[in-house]
């Protein structure tokens, strides 16, 4: 069994019994899909809410909910997964400071899920489980071979959602 | 041949790297003064980094951090964020407060008190301020620091704030790096100047670097 990493602004897909696993998200959204009958993973590491349709040539797609969502599902499907059979979970969007001025800045990690839900719900993926918000760092790790998305955060410890 | 945008890049970092220089000279004053010791500054490294090597450079994601973020309004809108190792935190904090002979740092147990956590965003506020007030005197721009905002967690959530801001622009992060020594121990400073999409032009422009 292997654990791959996904890096901040990245994106992967792993099959049984392969994990995958992103670490540290803050206000940045993990994105986890599942083909729940051919048991095969994906993840994505998003940062900001949506490319605006302008991404160009050298520009990382997998920064901006939109583009990273629709490459991640291009990638599982040329693996073999089914669009109908895929679910989603997703965890981050935290607000990691308080109220500093109101910098909008503060608050991309609201819409970074915001953005998430919208584009998932556009592709009729239905959404399993959602641990977003508060105000700490999460650490998420994928088992390809159920599903199961562990979410460990410091001085919370782990759970699967 | 030297490309024309490479030599306007590299302008740019002297420029960078001529702010850092000043801004950390002035802030060990201020620091040595509030820590009542003898601080030294060496120069800082400045560089674009890409986002996952900046989280690798202190310790991989999931490193627990202190992070210090200043919000800056005025001609340039955006933040400072000032990241610590926890024990580097922890030396400063008792330097600040006096109790410069207590027990070591303990790793299992990071907690900082009340009262050291507000030493640290006092130095924050005295870093950050003296950092922007050599920025405003090279430029001529005005810019008012916010009140410091701390949080303690893994360093990749602290330094999504700063990776999403530069996300807009491209895929890596203006970093200073430093290192203020005391006369018996060594504490490593790590700055990140977040300028907000418009003021990062007004701050290219207000250097003459357009």
């Amino acid at each position: 069994m292997a654990v791959i990493l996904v890096g901040m602004a990245d994106l992967n897909i792993a099959q049984a019994p392969d994990t995958l696993t992103t670490l540290g998200l803050g206000s940045c959204v993990g994105i986890a899909l599942f083909d729940t009958i051919r048991r095969i993973g994906g993840m994505a590491h998003i940062m900001l809410p949506s490319s605006g349709g302008q991404v160009g040539a050298g520009v990382n797609r997998a920064k901006f909910a939109d583009t990273a969502i629709v490459d991640l599902l291009q990638k599982m499907g040329n693996a073999g997964a089914q669009r109908t059979a895929l679910v989603a979970k997703l965890a981050g969007g935290a607000h990691m400071f308080g109220n500093s001025g109101g910098a909008n800045v503060l608050r991309v990690g609201e819409r970074n899920v915001a953005a998430t839900l919208q584009v998932l719900e556009f592709l009729k993926i239905p959404i399993l489980a959602n641990d977003t918000g508060g105000n700490y760092g999460r650490t998420i790790e994928l088992f390809t071979e159920d599903g199961r998305l562990k979410v460990r955060s410091l001085g919370k410890g782990e759970a699967f959602i | 041949m030297i490309d024309e945008r490479d030599q306007n890049e590299s302008q740019r970092m002297d420029v960078f790297k001529e702010i850092g220089n000043i801004g950390a000279g002035n802030a060990a004053t201020a620091m040595a003064s509030v820590l009542n010791t003898e601080i030294r500054m060496e120069t800082p490294t400045v560089q674009f980094v890409p986002f996952n090597d900046i989280v690798n450079i202190l310790n991989g994601p999931e490193t627990l951090v202190v992070g210090l973020l200043v919000g800056m309004s005025g001609d340039l809108n955006g933040s400072i964020m000032l990241v610590l190792e926890m024990g580097d935190a922890y030396e400063m904090a008792r330097t600040a407060t006096g109790q410069r002979n207590g027990p070591p740092f303990d790793p299992r147990n990071p907690a900082l008190s009340a009262l050291e956590q507000s030493a640290l965003e006092e130095l924050a506020n005295i870093i950050v301020g003296t950092y922007l007030s050599a920025i405003c005197t090279m430029t001529g721009l005005t810019v008012r620091p916010a009140v410091p905002q701390m949080a303690i967690d893994m360093v990749g959530a602290i330094m999504s704030i700063v990776a999403i801001e530069y996300g807009k622009i491209g895929d890596s992060v203006l970093f200073l790096k430093t290192r203020f020594t005391d006369v018996n121990k060594a504490m490593t400073g790590h700055f990140f100047l977040i300028p907000d999409f418009d003021s990062y032009h007004v701050l290219i422009r207000s250097l003459r670097l357009d």
